[in-house]
């Protein structure tokens, strides 16, 4: 079961800041649901840094976000 | 293609892309007739506008800067090509109408927001670093915060007019440029004929640099608070070295264009009251990193759909006409009879920076909540 974290309707750096918390907690996959592209990208551009693969998933207008190490 | 162009925009190369277009524009603006150090300033020209709709008196800075309106519309534009434009609001639109007030209250304390304080630099003006230090000083206090919780919690999805209203707005300031209608004798419209708000660029020009930047950036979410937020939060360069081009190329162009002068004192629309122009930027910064971006990054949001960034311009407007009607905003270093007059901040000034702080830290200190729904 993927941990989620929530970060739709955040506005930056919170998506971040949350995901870099569930990072450091260590348990994957993690599932980051972001809304706004400017999202994802901050999102993908830390998480790639921190050394995870990120997949992208487009949920209607949202997305998600798939961290794994 | 879309992707492909959205990929580049994100990546280093196109975030250190809009920084020089900026960097090139500005000093060009300047050049073609906007006020020294001061081709594009946000605050500065959201005064101004706030003079030109009488919203304050000051008759030396009064006009609608097309730049802005060509700041919202460029982002619009993007937005819409690129299926980006979203009409969202919601996270607590009162505070960030409160955080714009005090974030202008301390620009105009420096004279400037932080794009004018990287031109300021880029120009010459060695104010510039107190107030940038004090910029980076503010924010690093609203990292503390977001570390401990700090959110203006969420937005949401909203009727697509909401996103619309902030493009209109320019649409009718556009129209107000255009015809110059008088409101009643000796009412608003009013048009600087002497001091920075006379000075000016061709309309056409002016407008159509700021559509290009804005356009750059929303595609590259470029923002000056975001940038040094990155470095402090995350240690991500990302943002920054998009400020840094902006400085490089501005510096540059200013060499090309004979308009670099150093020095600490009488600086041209600036003061060299030290400890004011730290204290006044930290203000700004504290108010723009609650906020969740700097002036031109409210102004590109505001574009694309943002409602609470909209809010925030708003802010900043009405703070504008605050600093100018209660005699808070920074004033120039002058010569009168060939001898220096350090300007600065009047008491009230200095009584209404020391509270934004204060407000602002409450705001930081009371809206921690942990936000994971």
């Amino acid at each position: 079961m993927a941990k989620t974290v929530d970060a739709r309707g955040l506005s930056c750096p919170q998506p971040v800041i949350l995901a870099r918390k569930a990072i450091a907690a260590g348990e994957f996959p993690i599932e980051v649901l972001v809304e706004t592209v400017t999202s994802r990208e901050n999102v993908r551009r830390m998480a790639e840094k921190a050394g995870c693969t990120v997949r992208v998933e487009q949920v209607g207008e949202e997305f998600k976000l798939i961290l794994a190490k | 293609m879309r992707e492909r162009l959205t990929r580049f925009f994100a990546s280093r190369w196109g975030i250190i892309l809009a920084g020089a277009v900026i960097g090139l524009l500005a000093p060009l603006l300047q050049f073609l007739g906007n006020p020294p150090n001061m081709g594009i300033c946000v605050a500065c020209f959201e005064r101004d506008i706030a003079g030109a709709l009488g919203l304050h008196r000051a008759n030396l800075v009064q006009y609608i800067r097309p730049e802005i309106i060509g700041f919202v519309w460029g982002s619009t534009l993007a937005a819409l090509l690129f299926r980006e434009f979203k009409a969202r609001s919601g996270s607590a639109p009162i505070v960030r109408y409160v955080l714009g007030i005090f974030a202008m209250i301390g620009a105009l304390a420096f004279l400037g927001c932080p794009w004018r304080a990287l031109l300021r630099l880029a120009g010459g003006d060695l104010n510039a670093i107190l107030g940038l230090a004090g910029l980076a000083v503010g924010i690093a206090i609203g990292v503390m915060f977001l570390k401990s919780g700090y959110s203006l919690g969420r937005t949401t999805r909203t009727y697509v007019a909401v996103g619309w209203i902030m493009p209109a707005v320019m649409g009718a300031l556009f129209l107000l440029l255009v015809f110059r209608p008088q409101f009643g004798e000796g009412g608003p419209i009013f048009f600087s004929q002497k001091g920075p708000g006379s000075l000016h660029a061709p309309l056409l020009i002016s407008l159509g640099a700021g559509l290009l930047i804005g356009f750059l950036a929303q595609r590259t979410r470029f923002c000056t608070m975001g940038a040094i937020r990155d470095v402090i939060l995350v240690r991500d360069t990302h943002l920054i070295s998009g400020v840094g081009a902006l400085v490089v190329v501005a510096f540059a162009t200013n060499l090309v264009l004979g308009q670099v002068r150093f020095g600490f004192a009488g600086q041209p629309i600036a003061h060299s009251s030290f400890l004011w122009n730290f204290l006044g930027m930290a203000l700004a910064g504290l108010a723009f990193a609650l906020a969740g971006g700097c002036p031109g990054r409210q102004l590109f949001l505001s574009g694309e759909g943002d409602g609470d960034a909209g809010i925030f311009v708003l802010g900043m407007i009405t703070g504008a006409a605050f600093a100018h009607n209660f005699s808070l905003a920074g004033k120039a270093d002058a010569v009168v009879n060939g001898v220096l007059q350090v300007g600065g901040l009047t008491n009230f000034g200095m009584i209404a920076v020391i509270f934004g702080l204060a407000v602002c830290v409450l705001i930081g200190l009371t809206m921690r909540e942990c936000a994971q729904r």
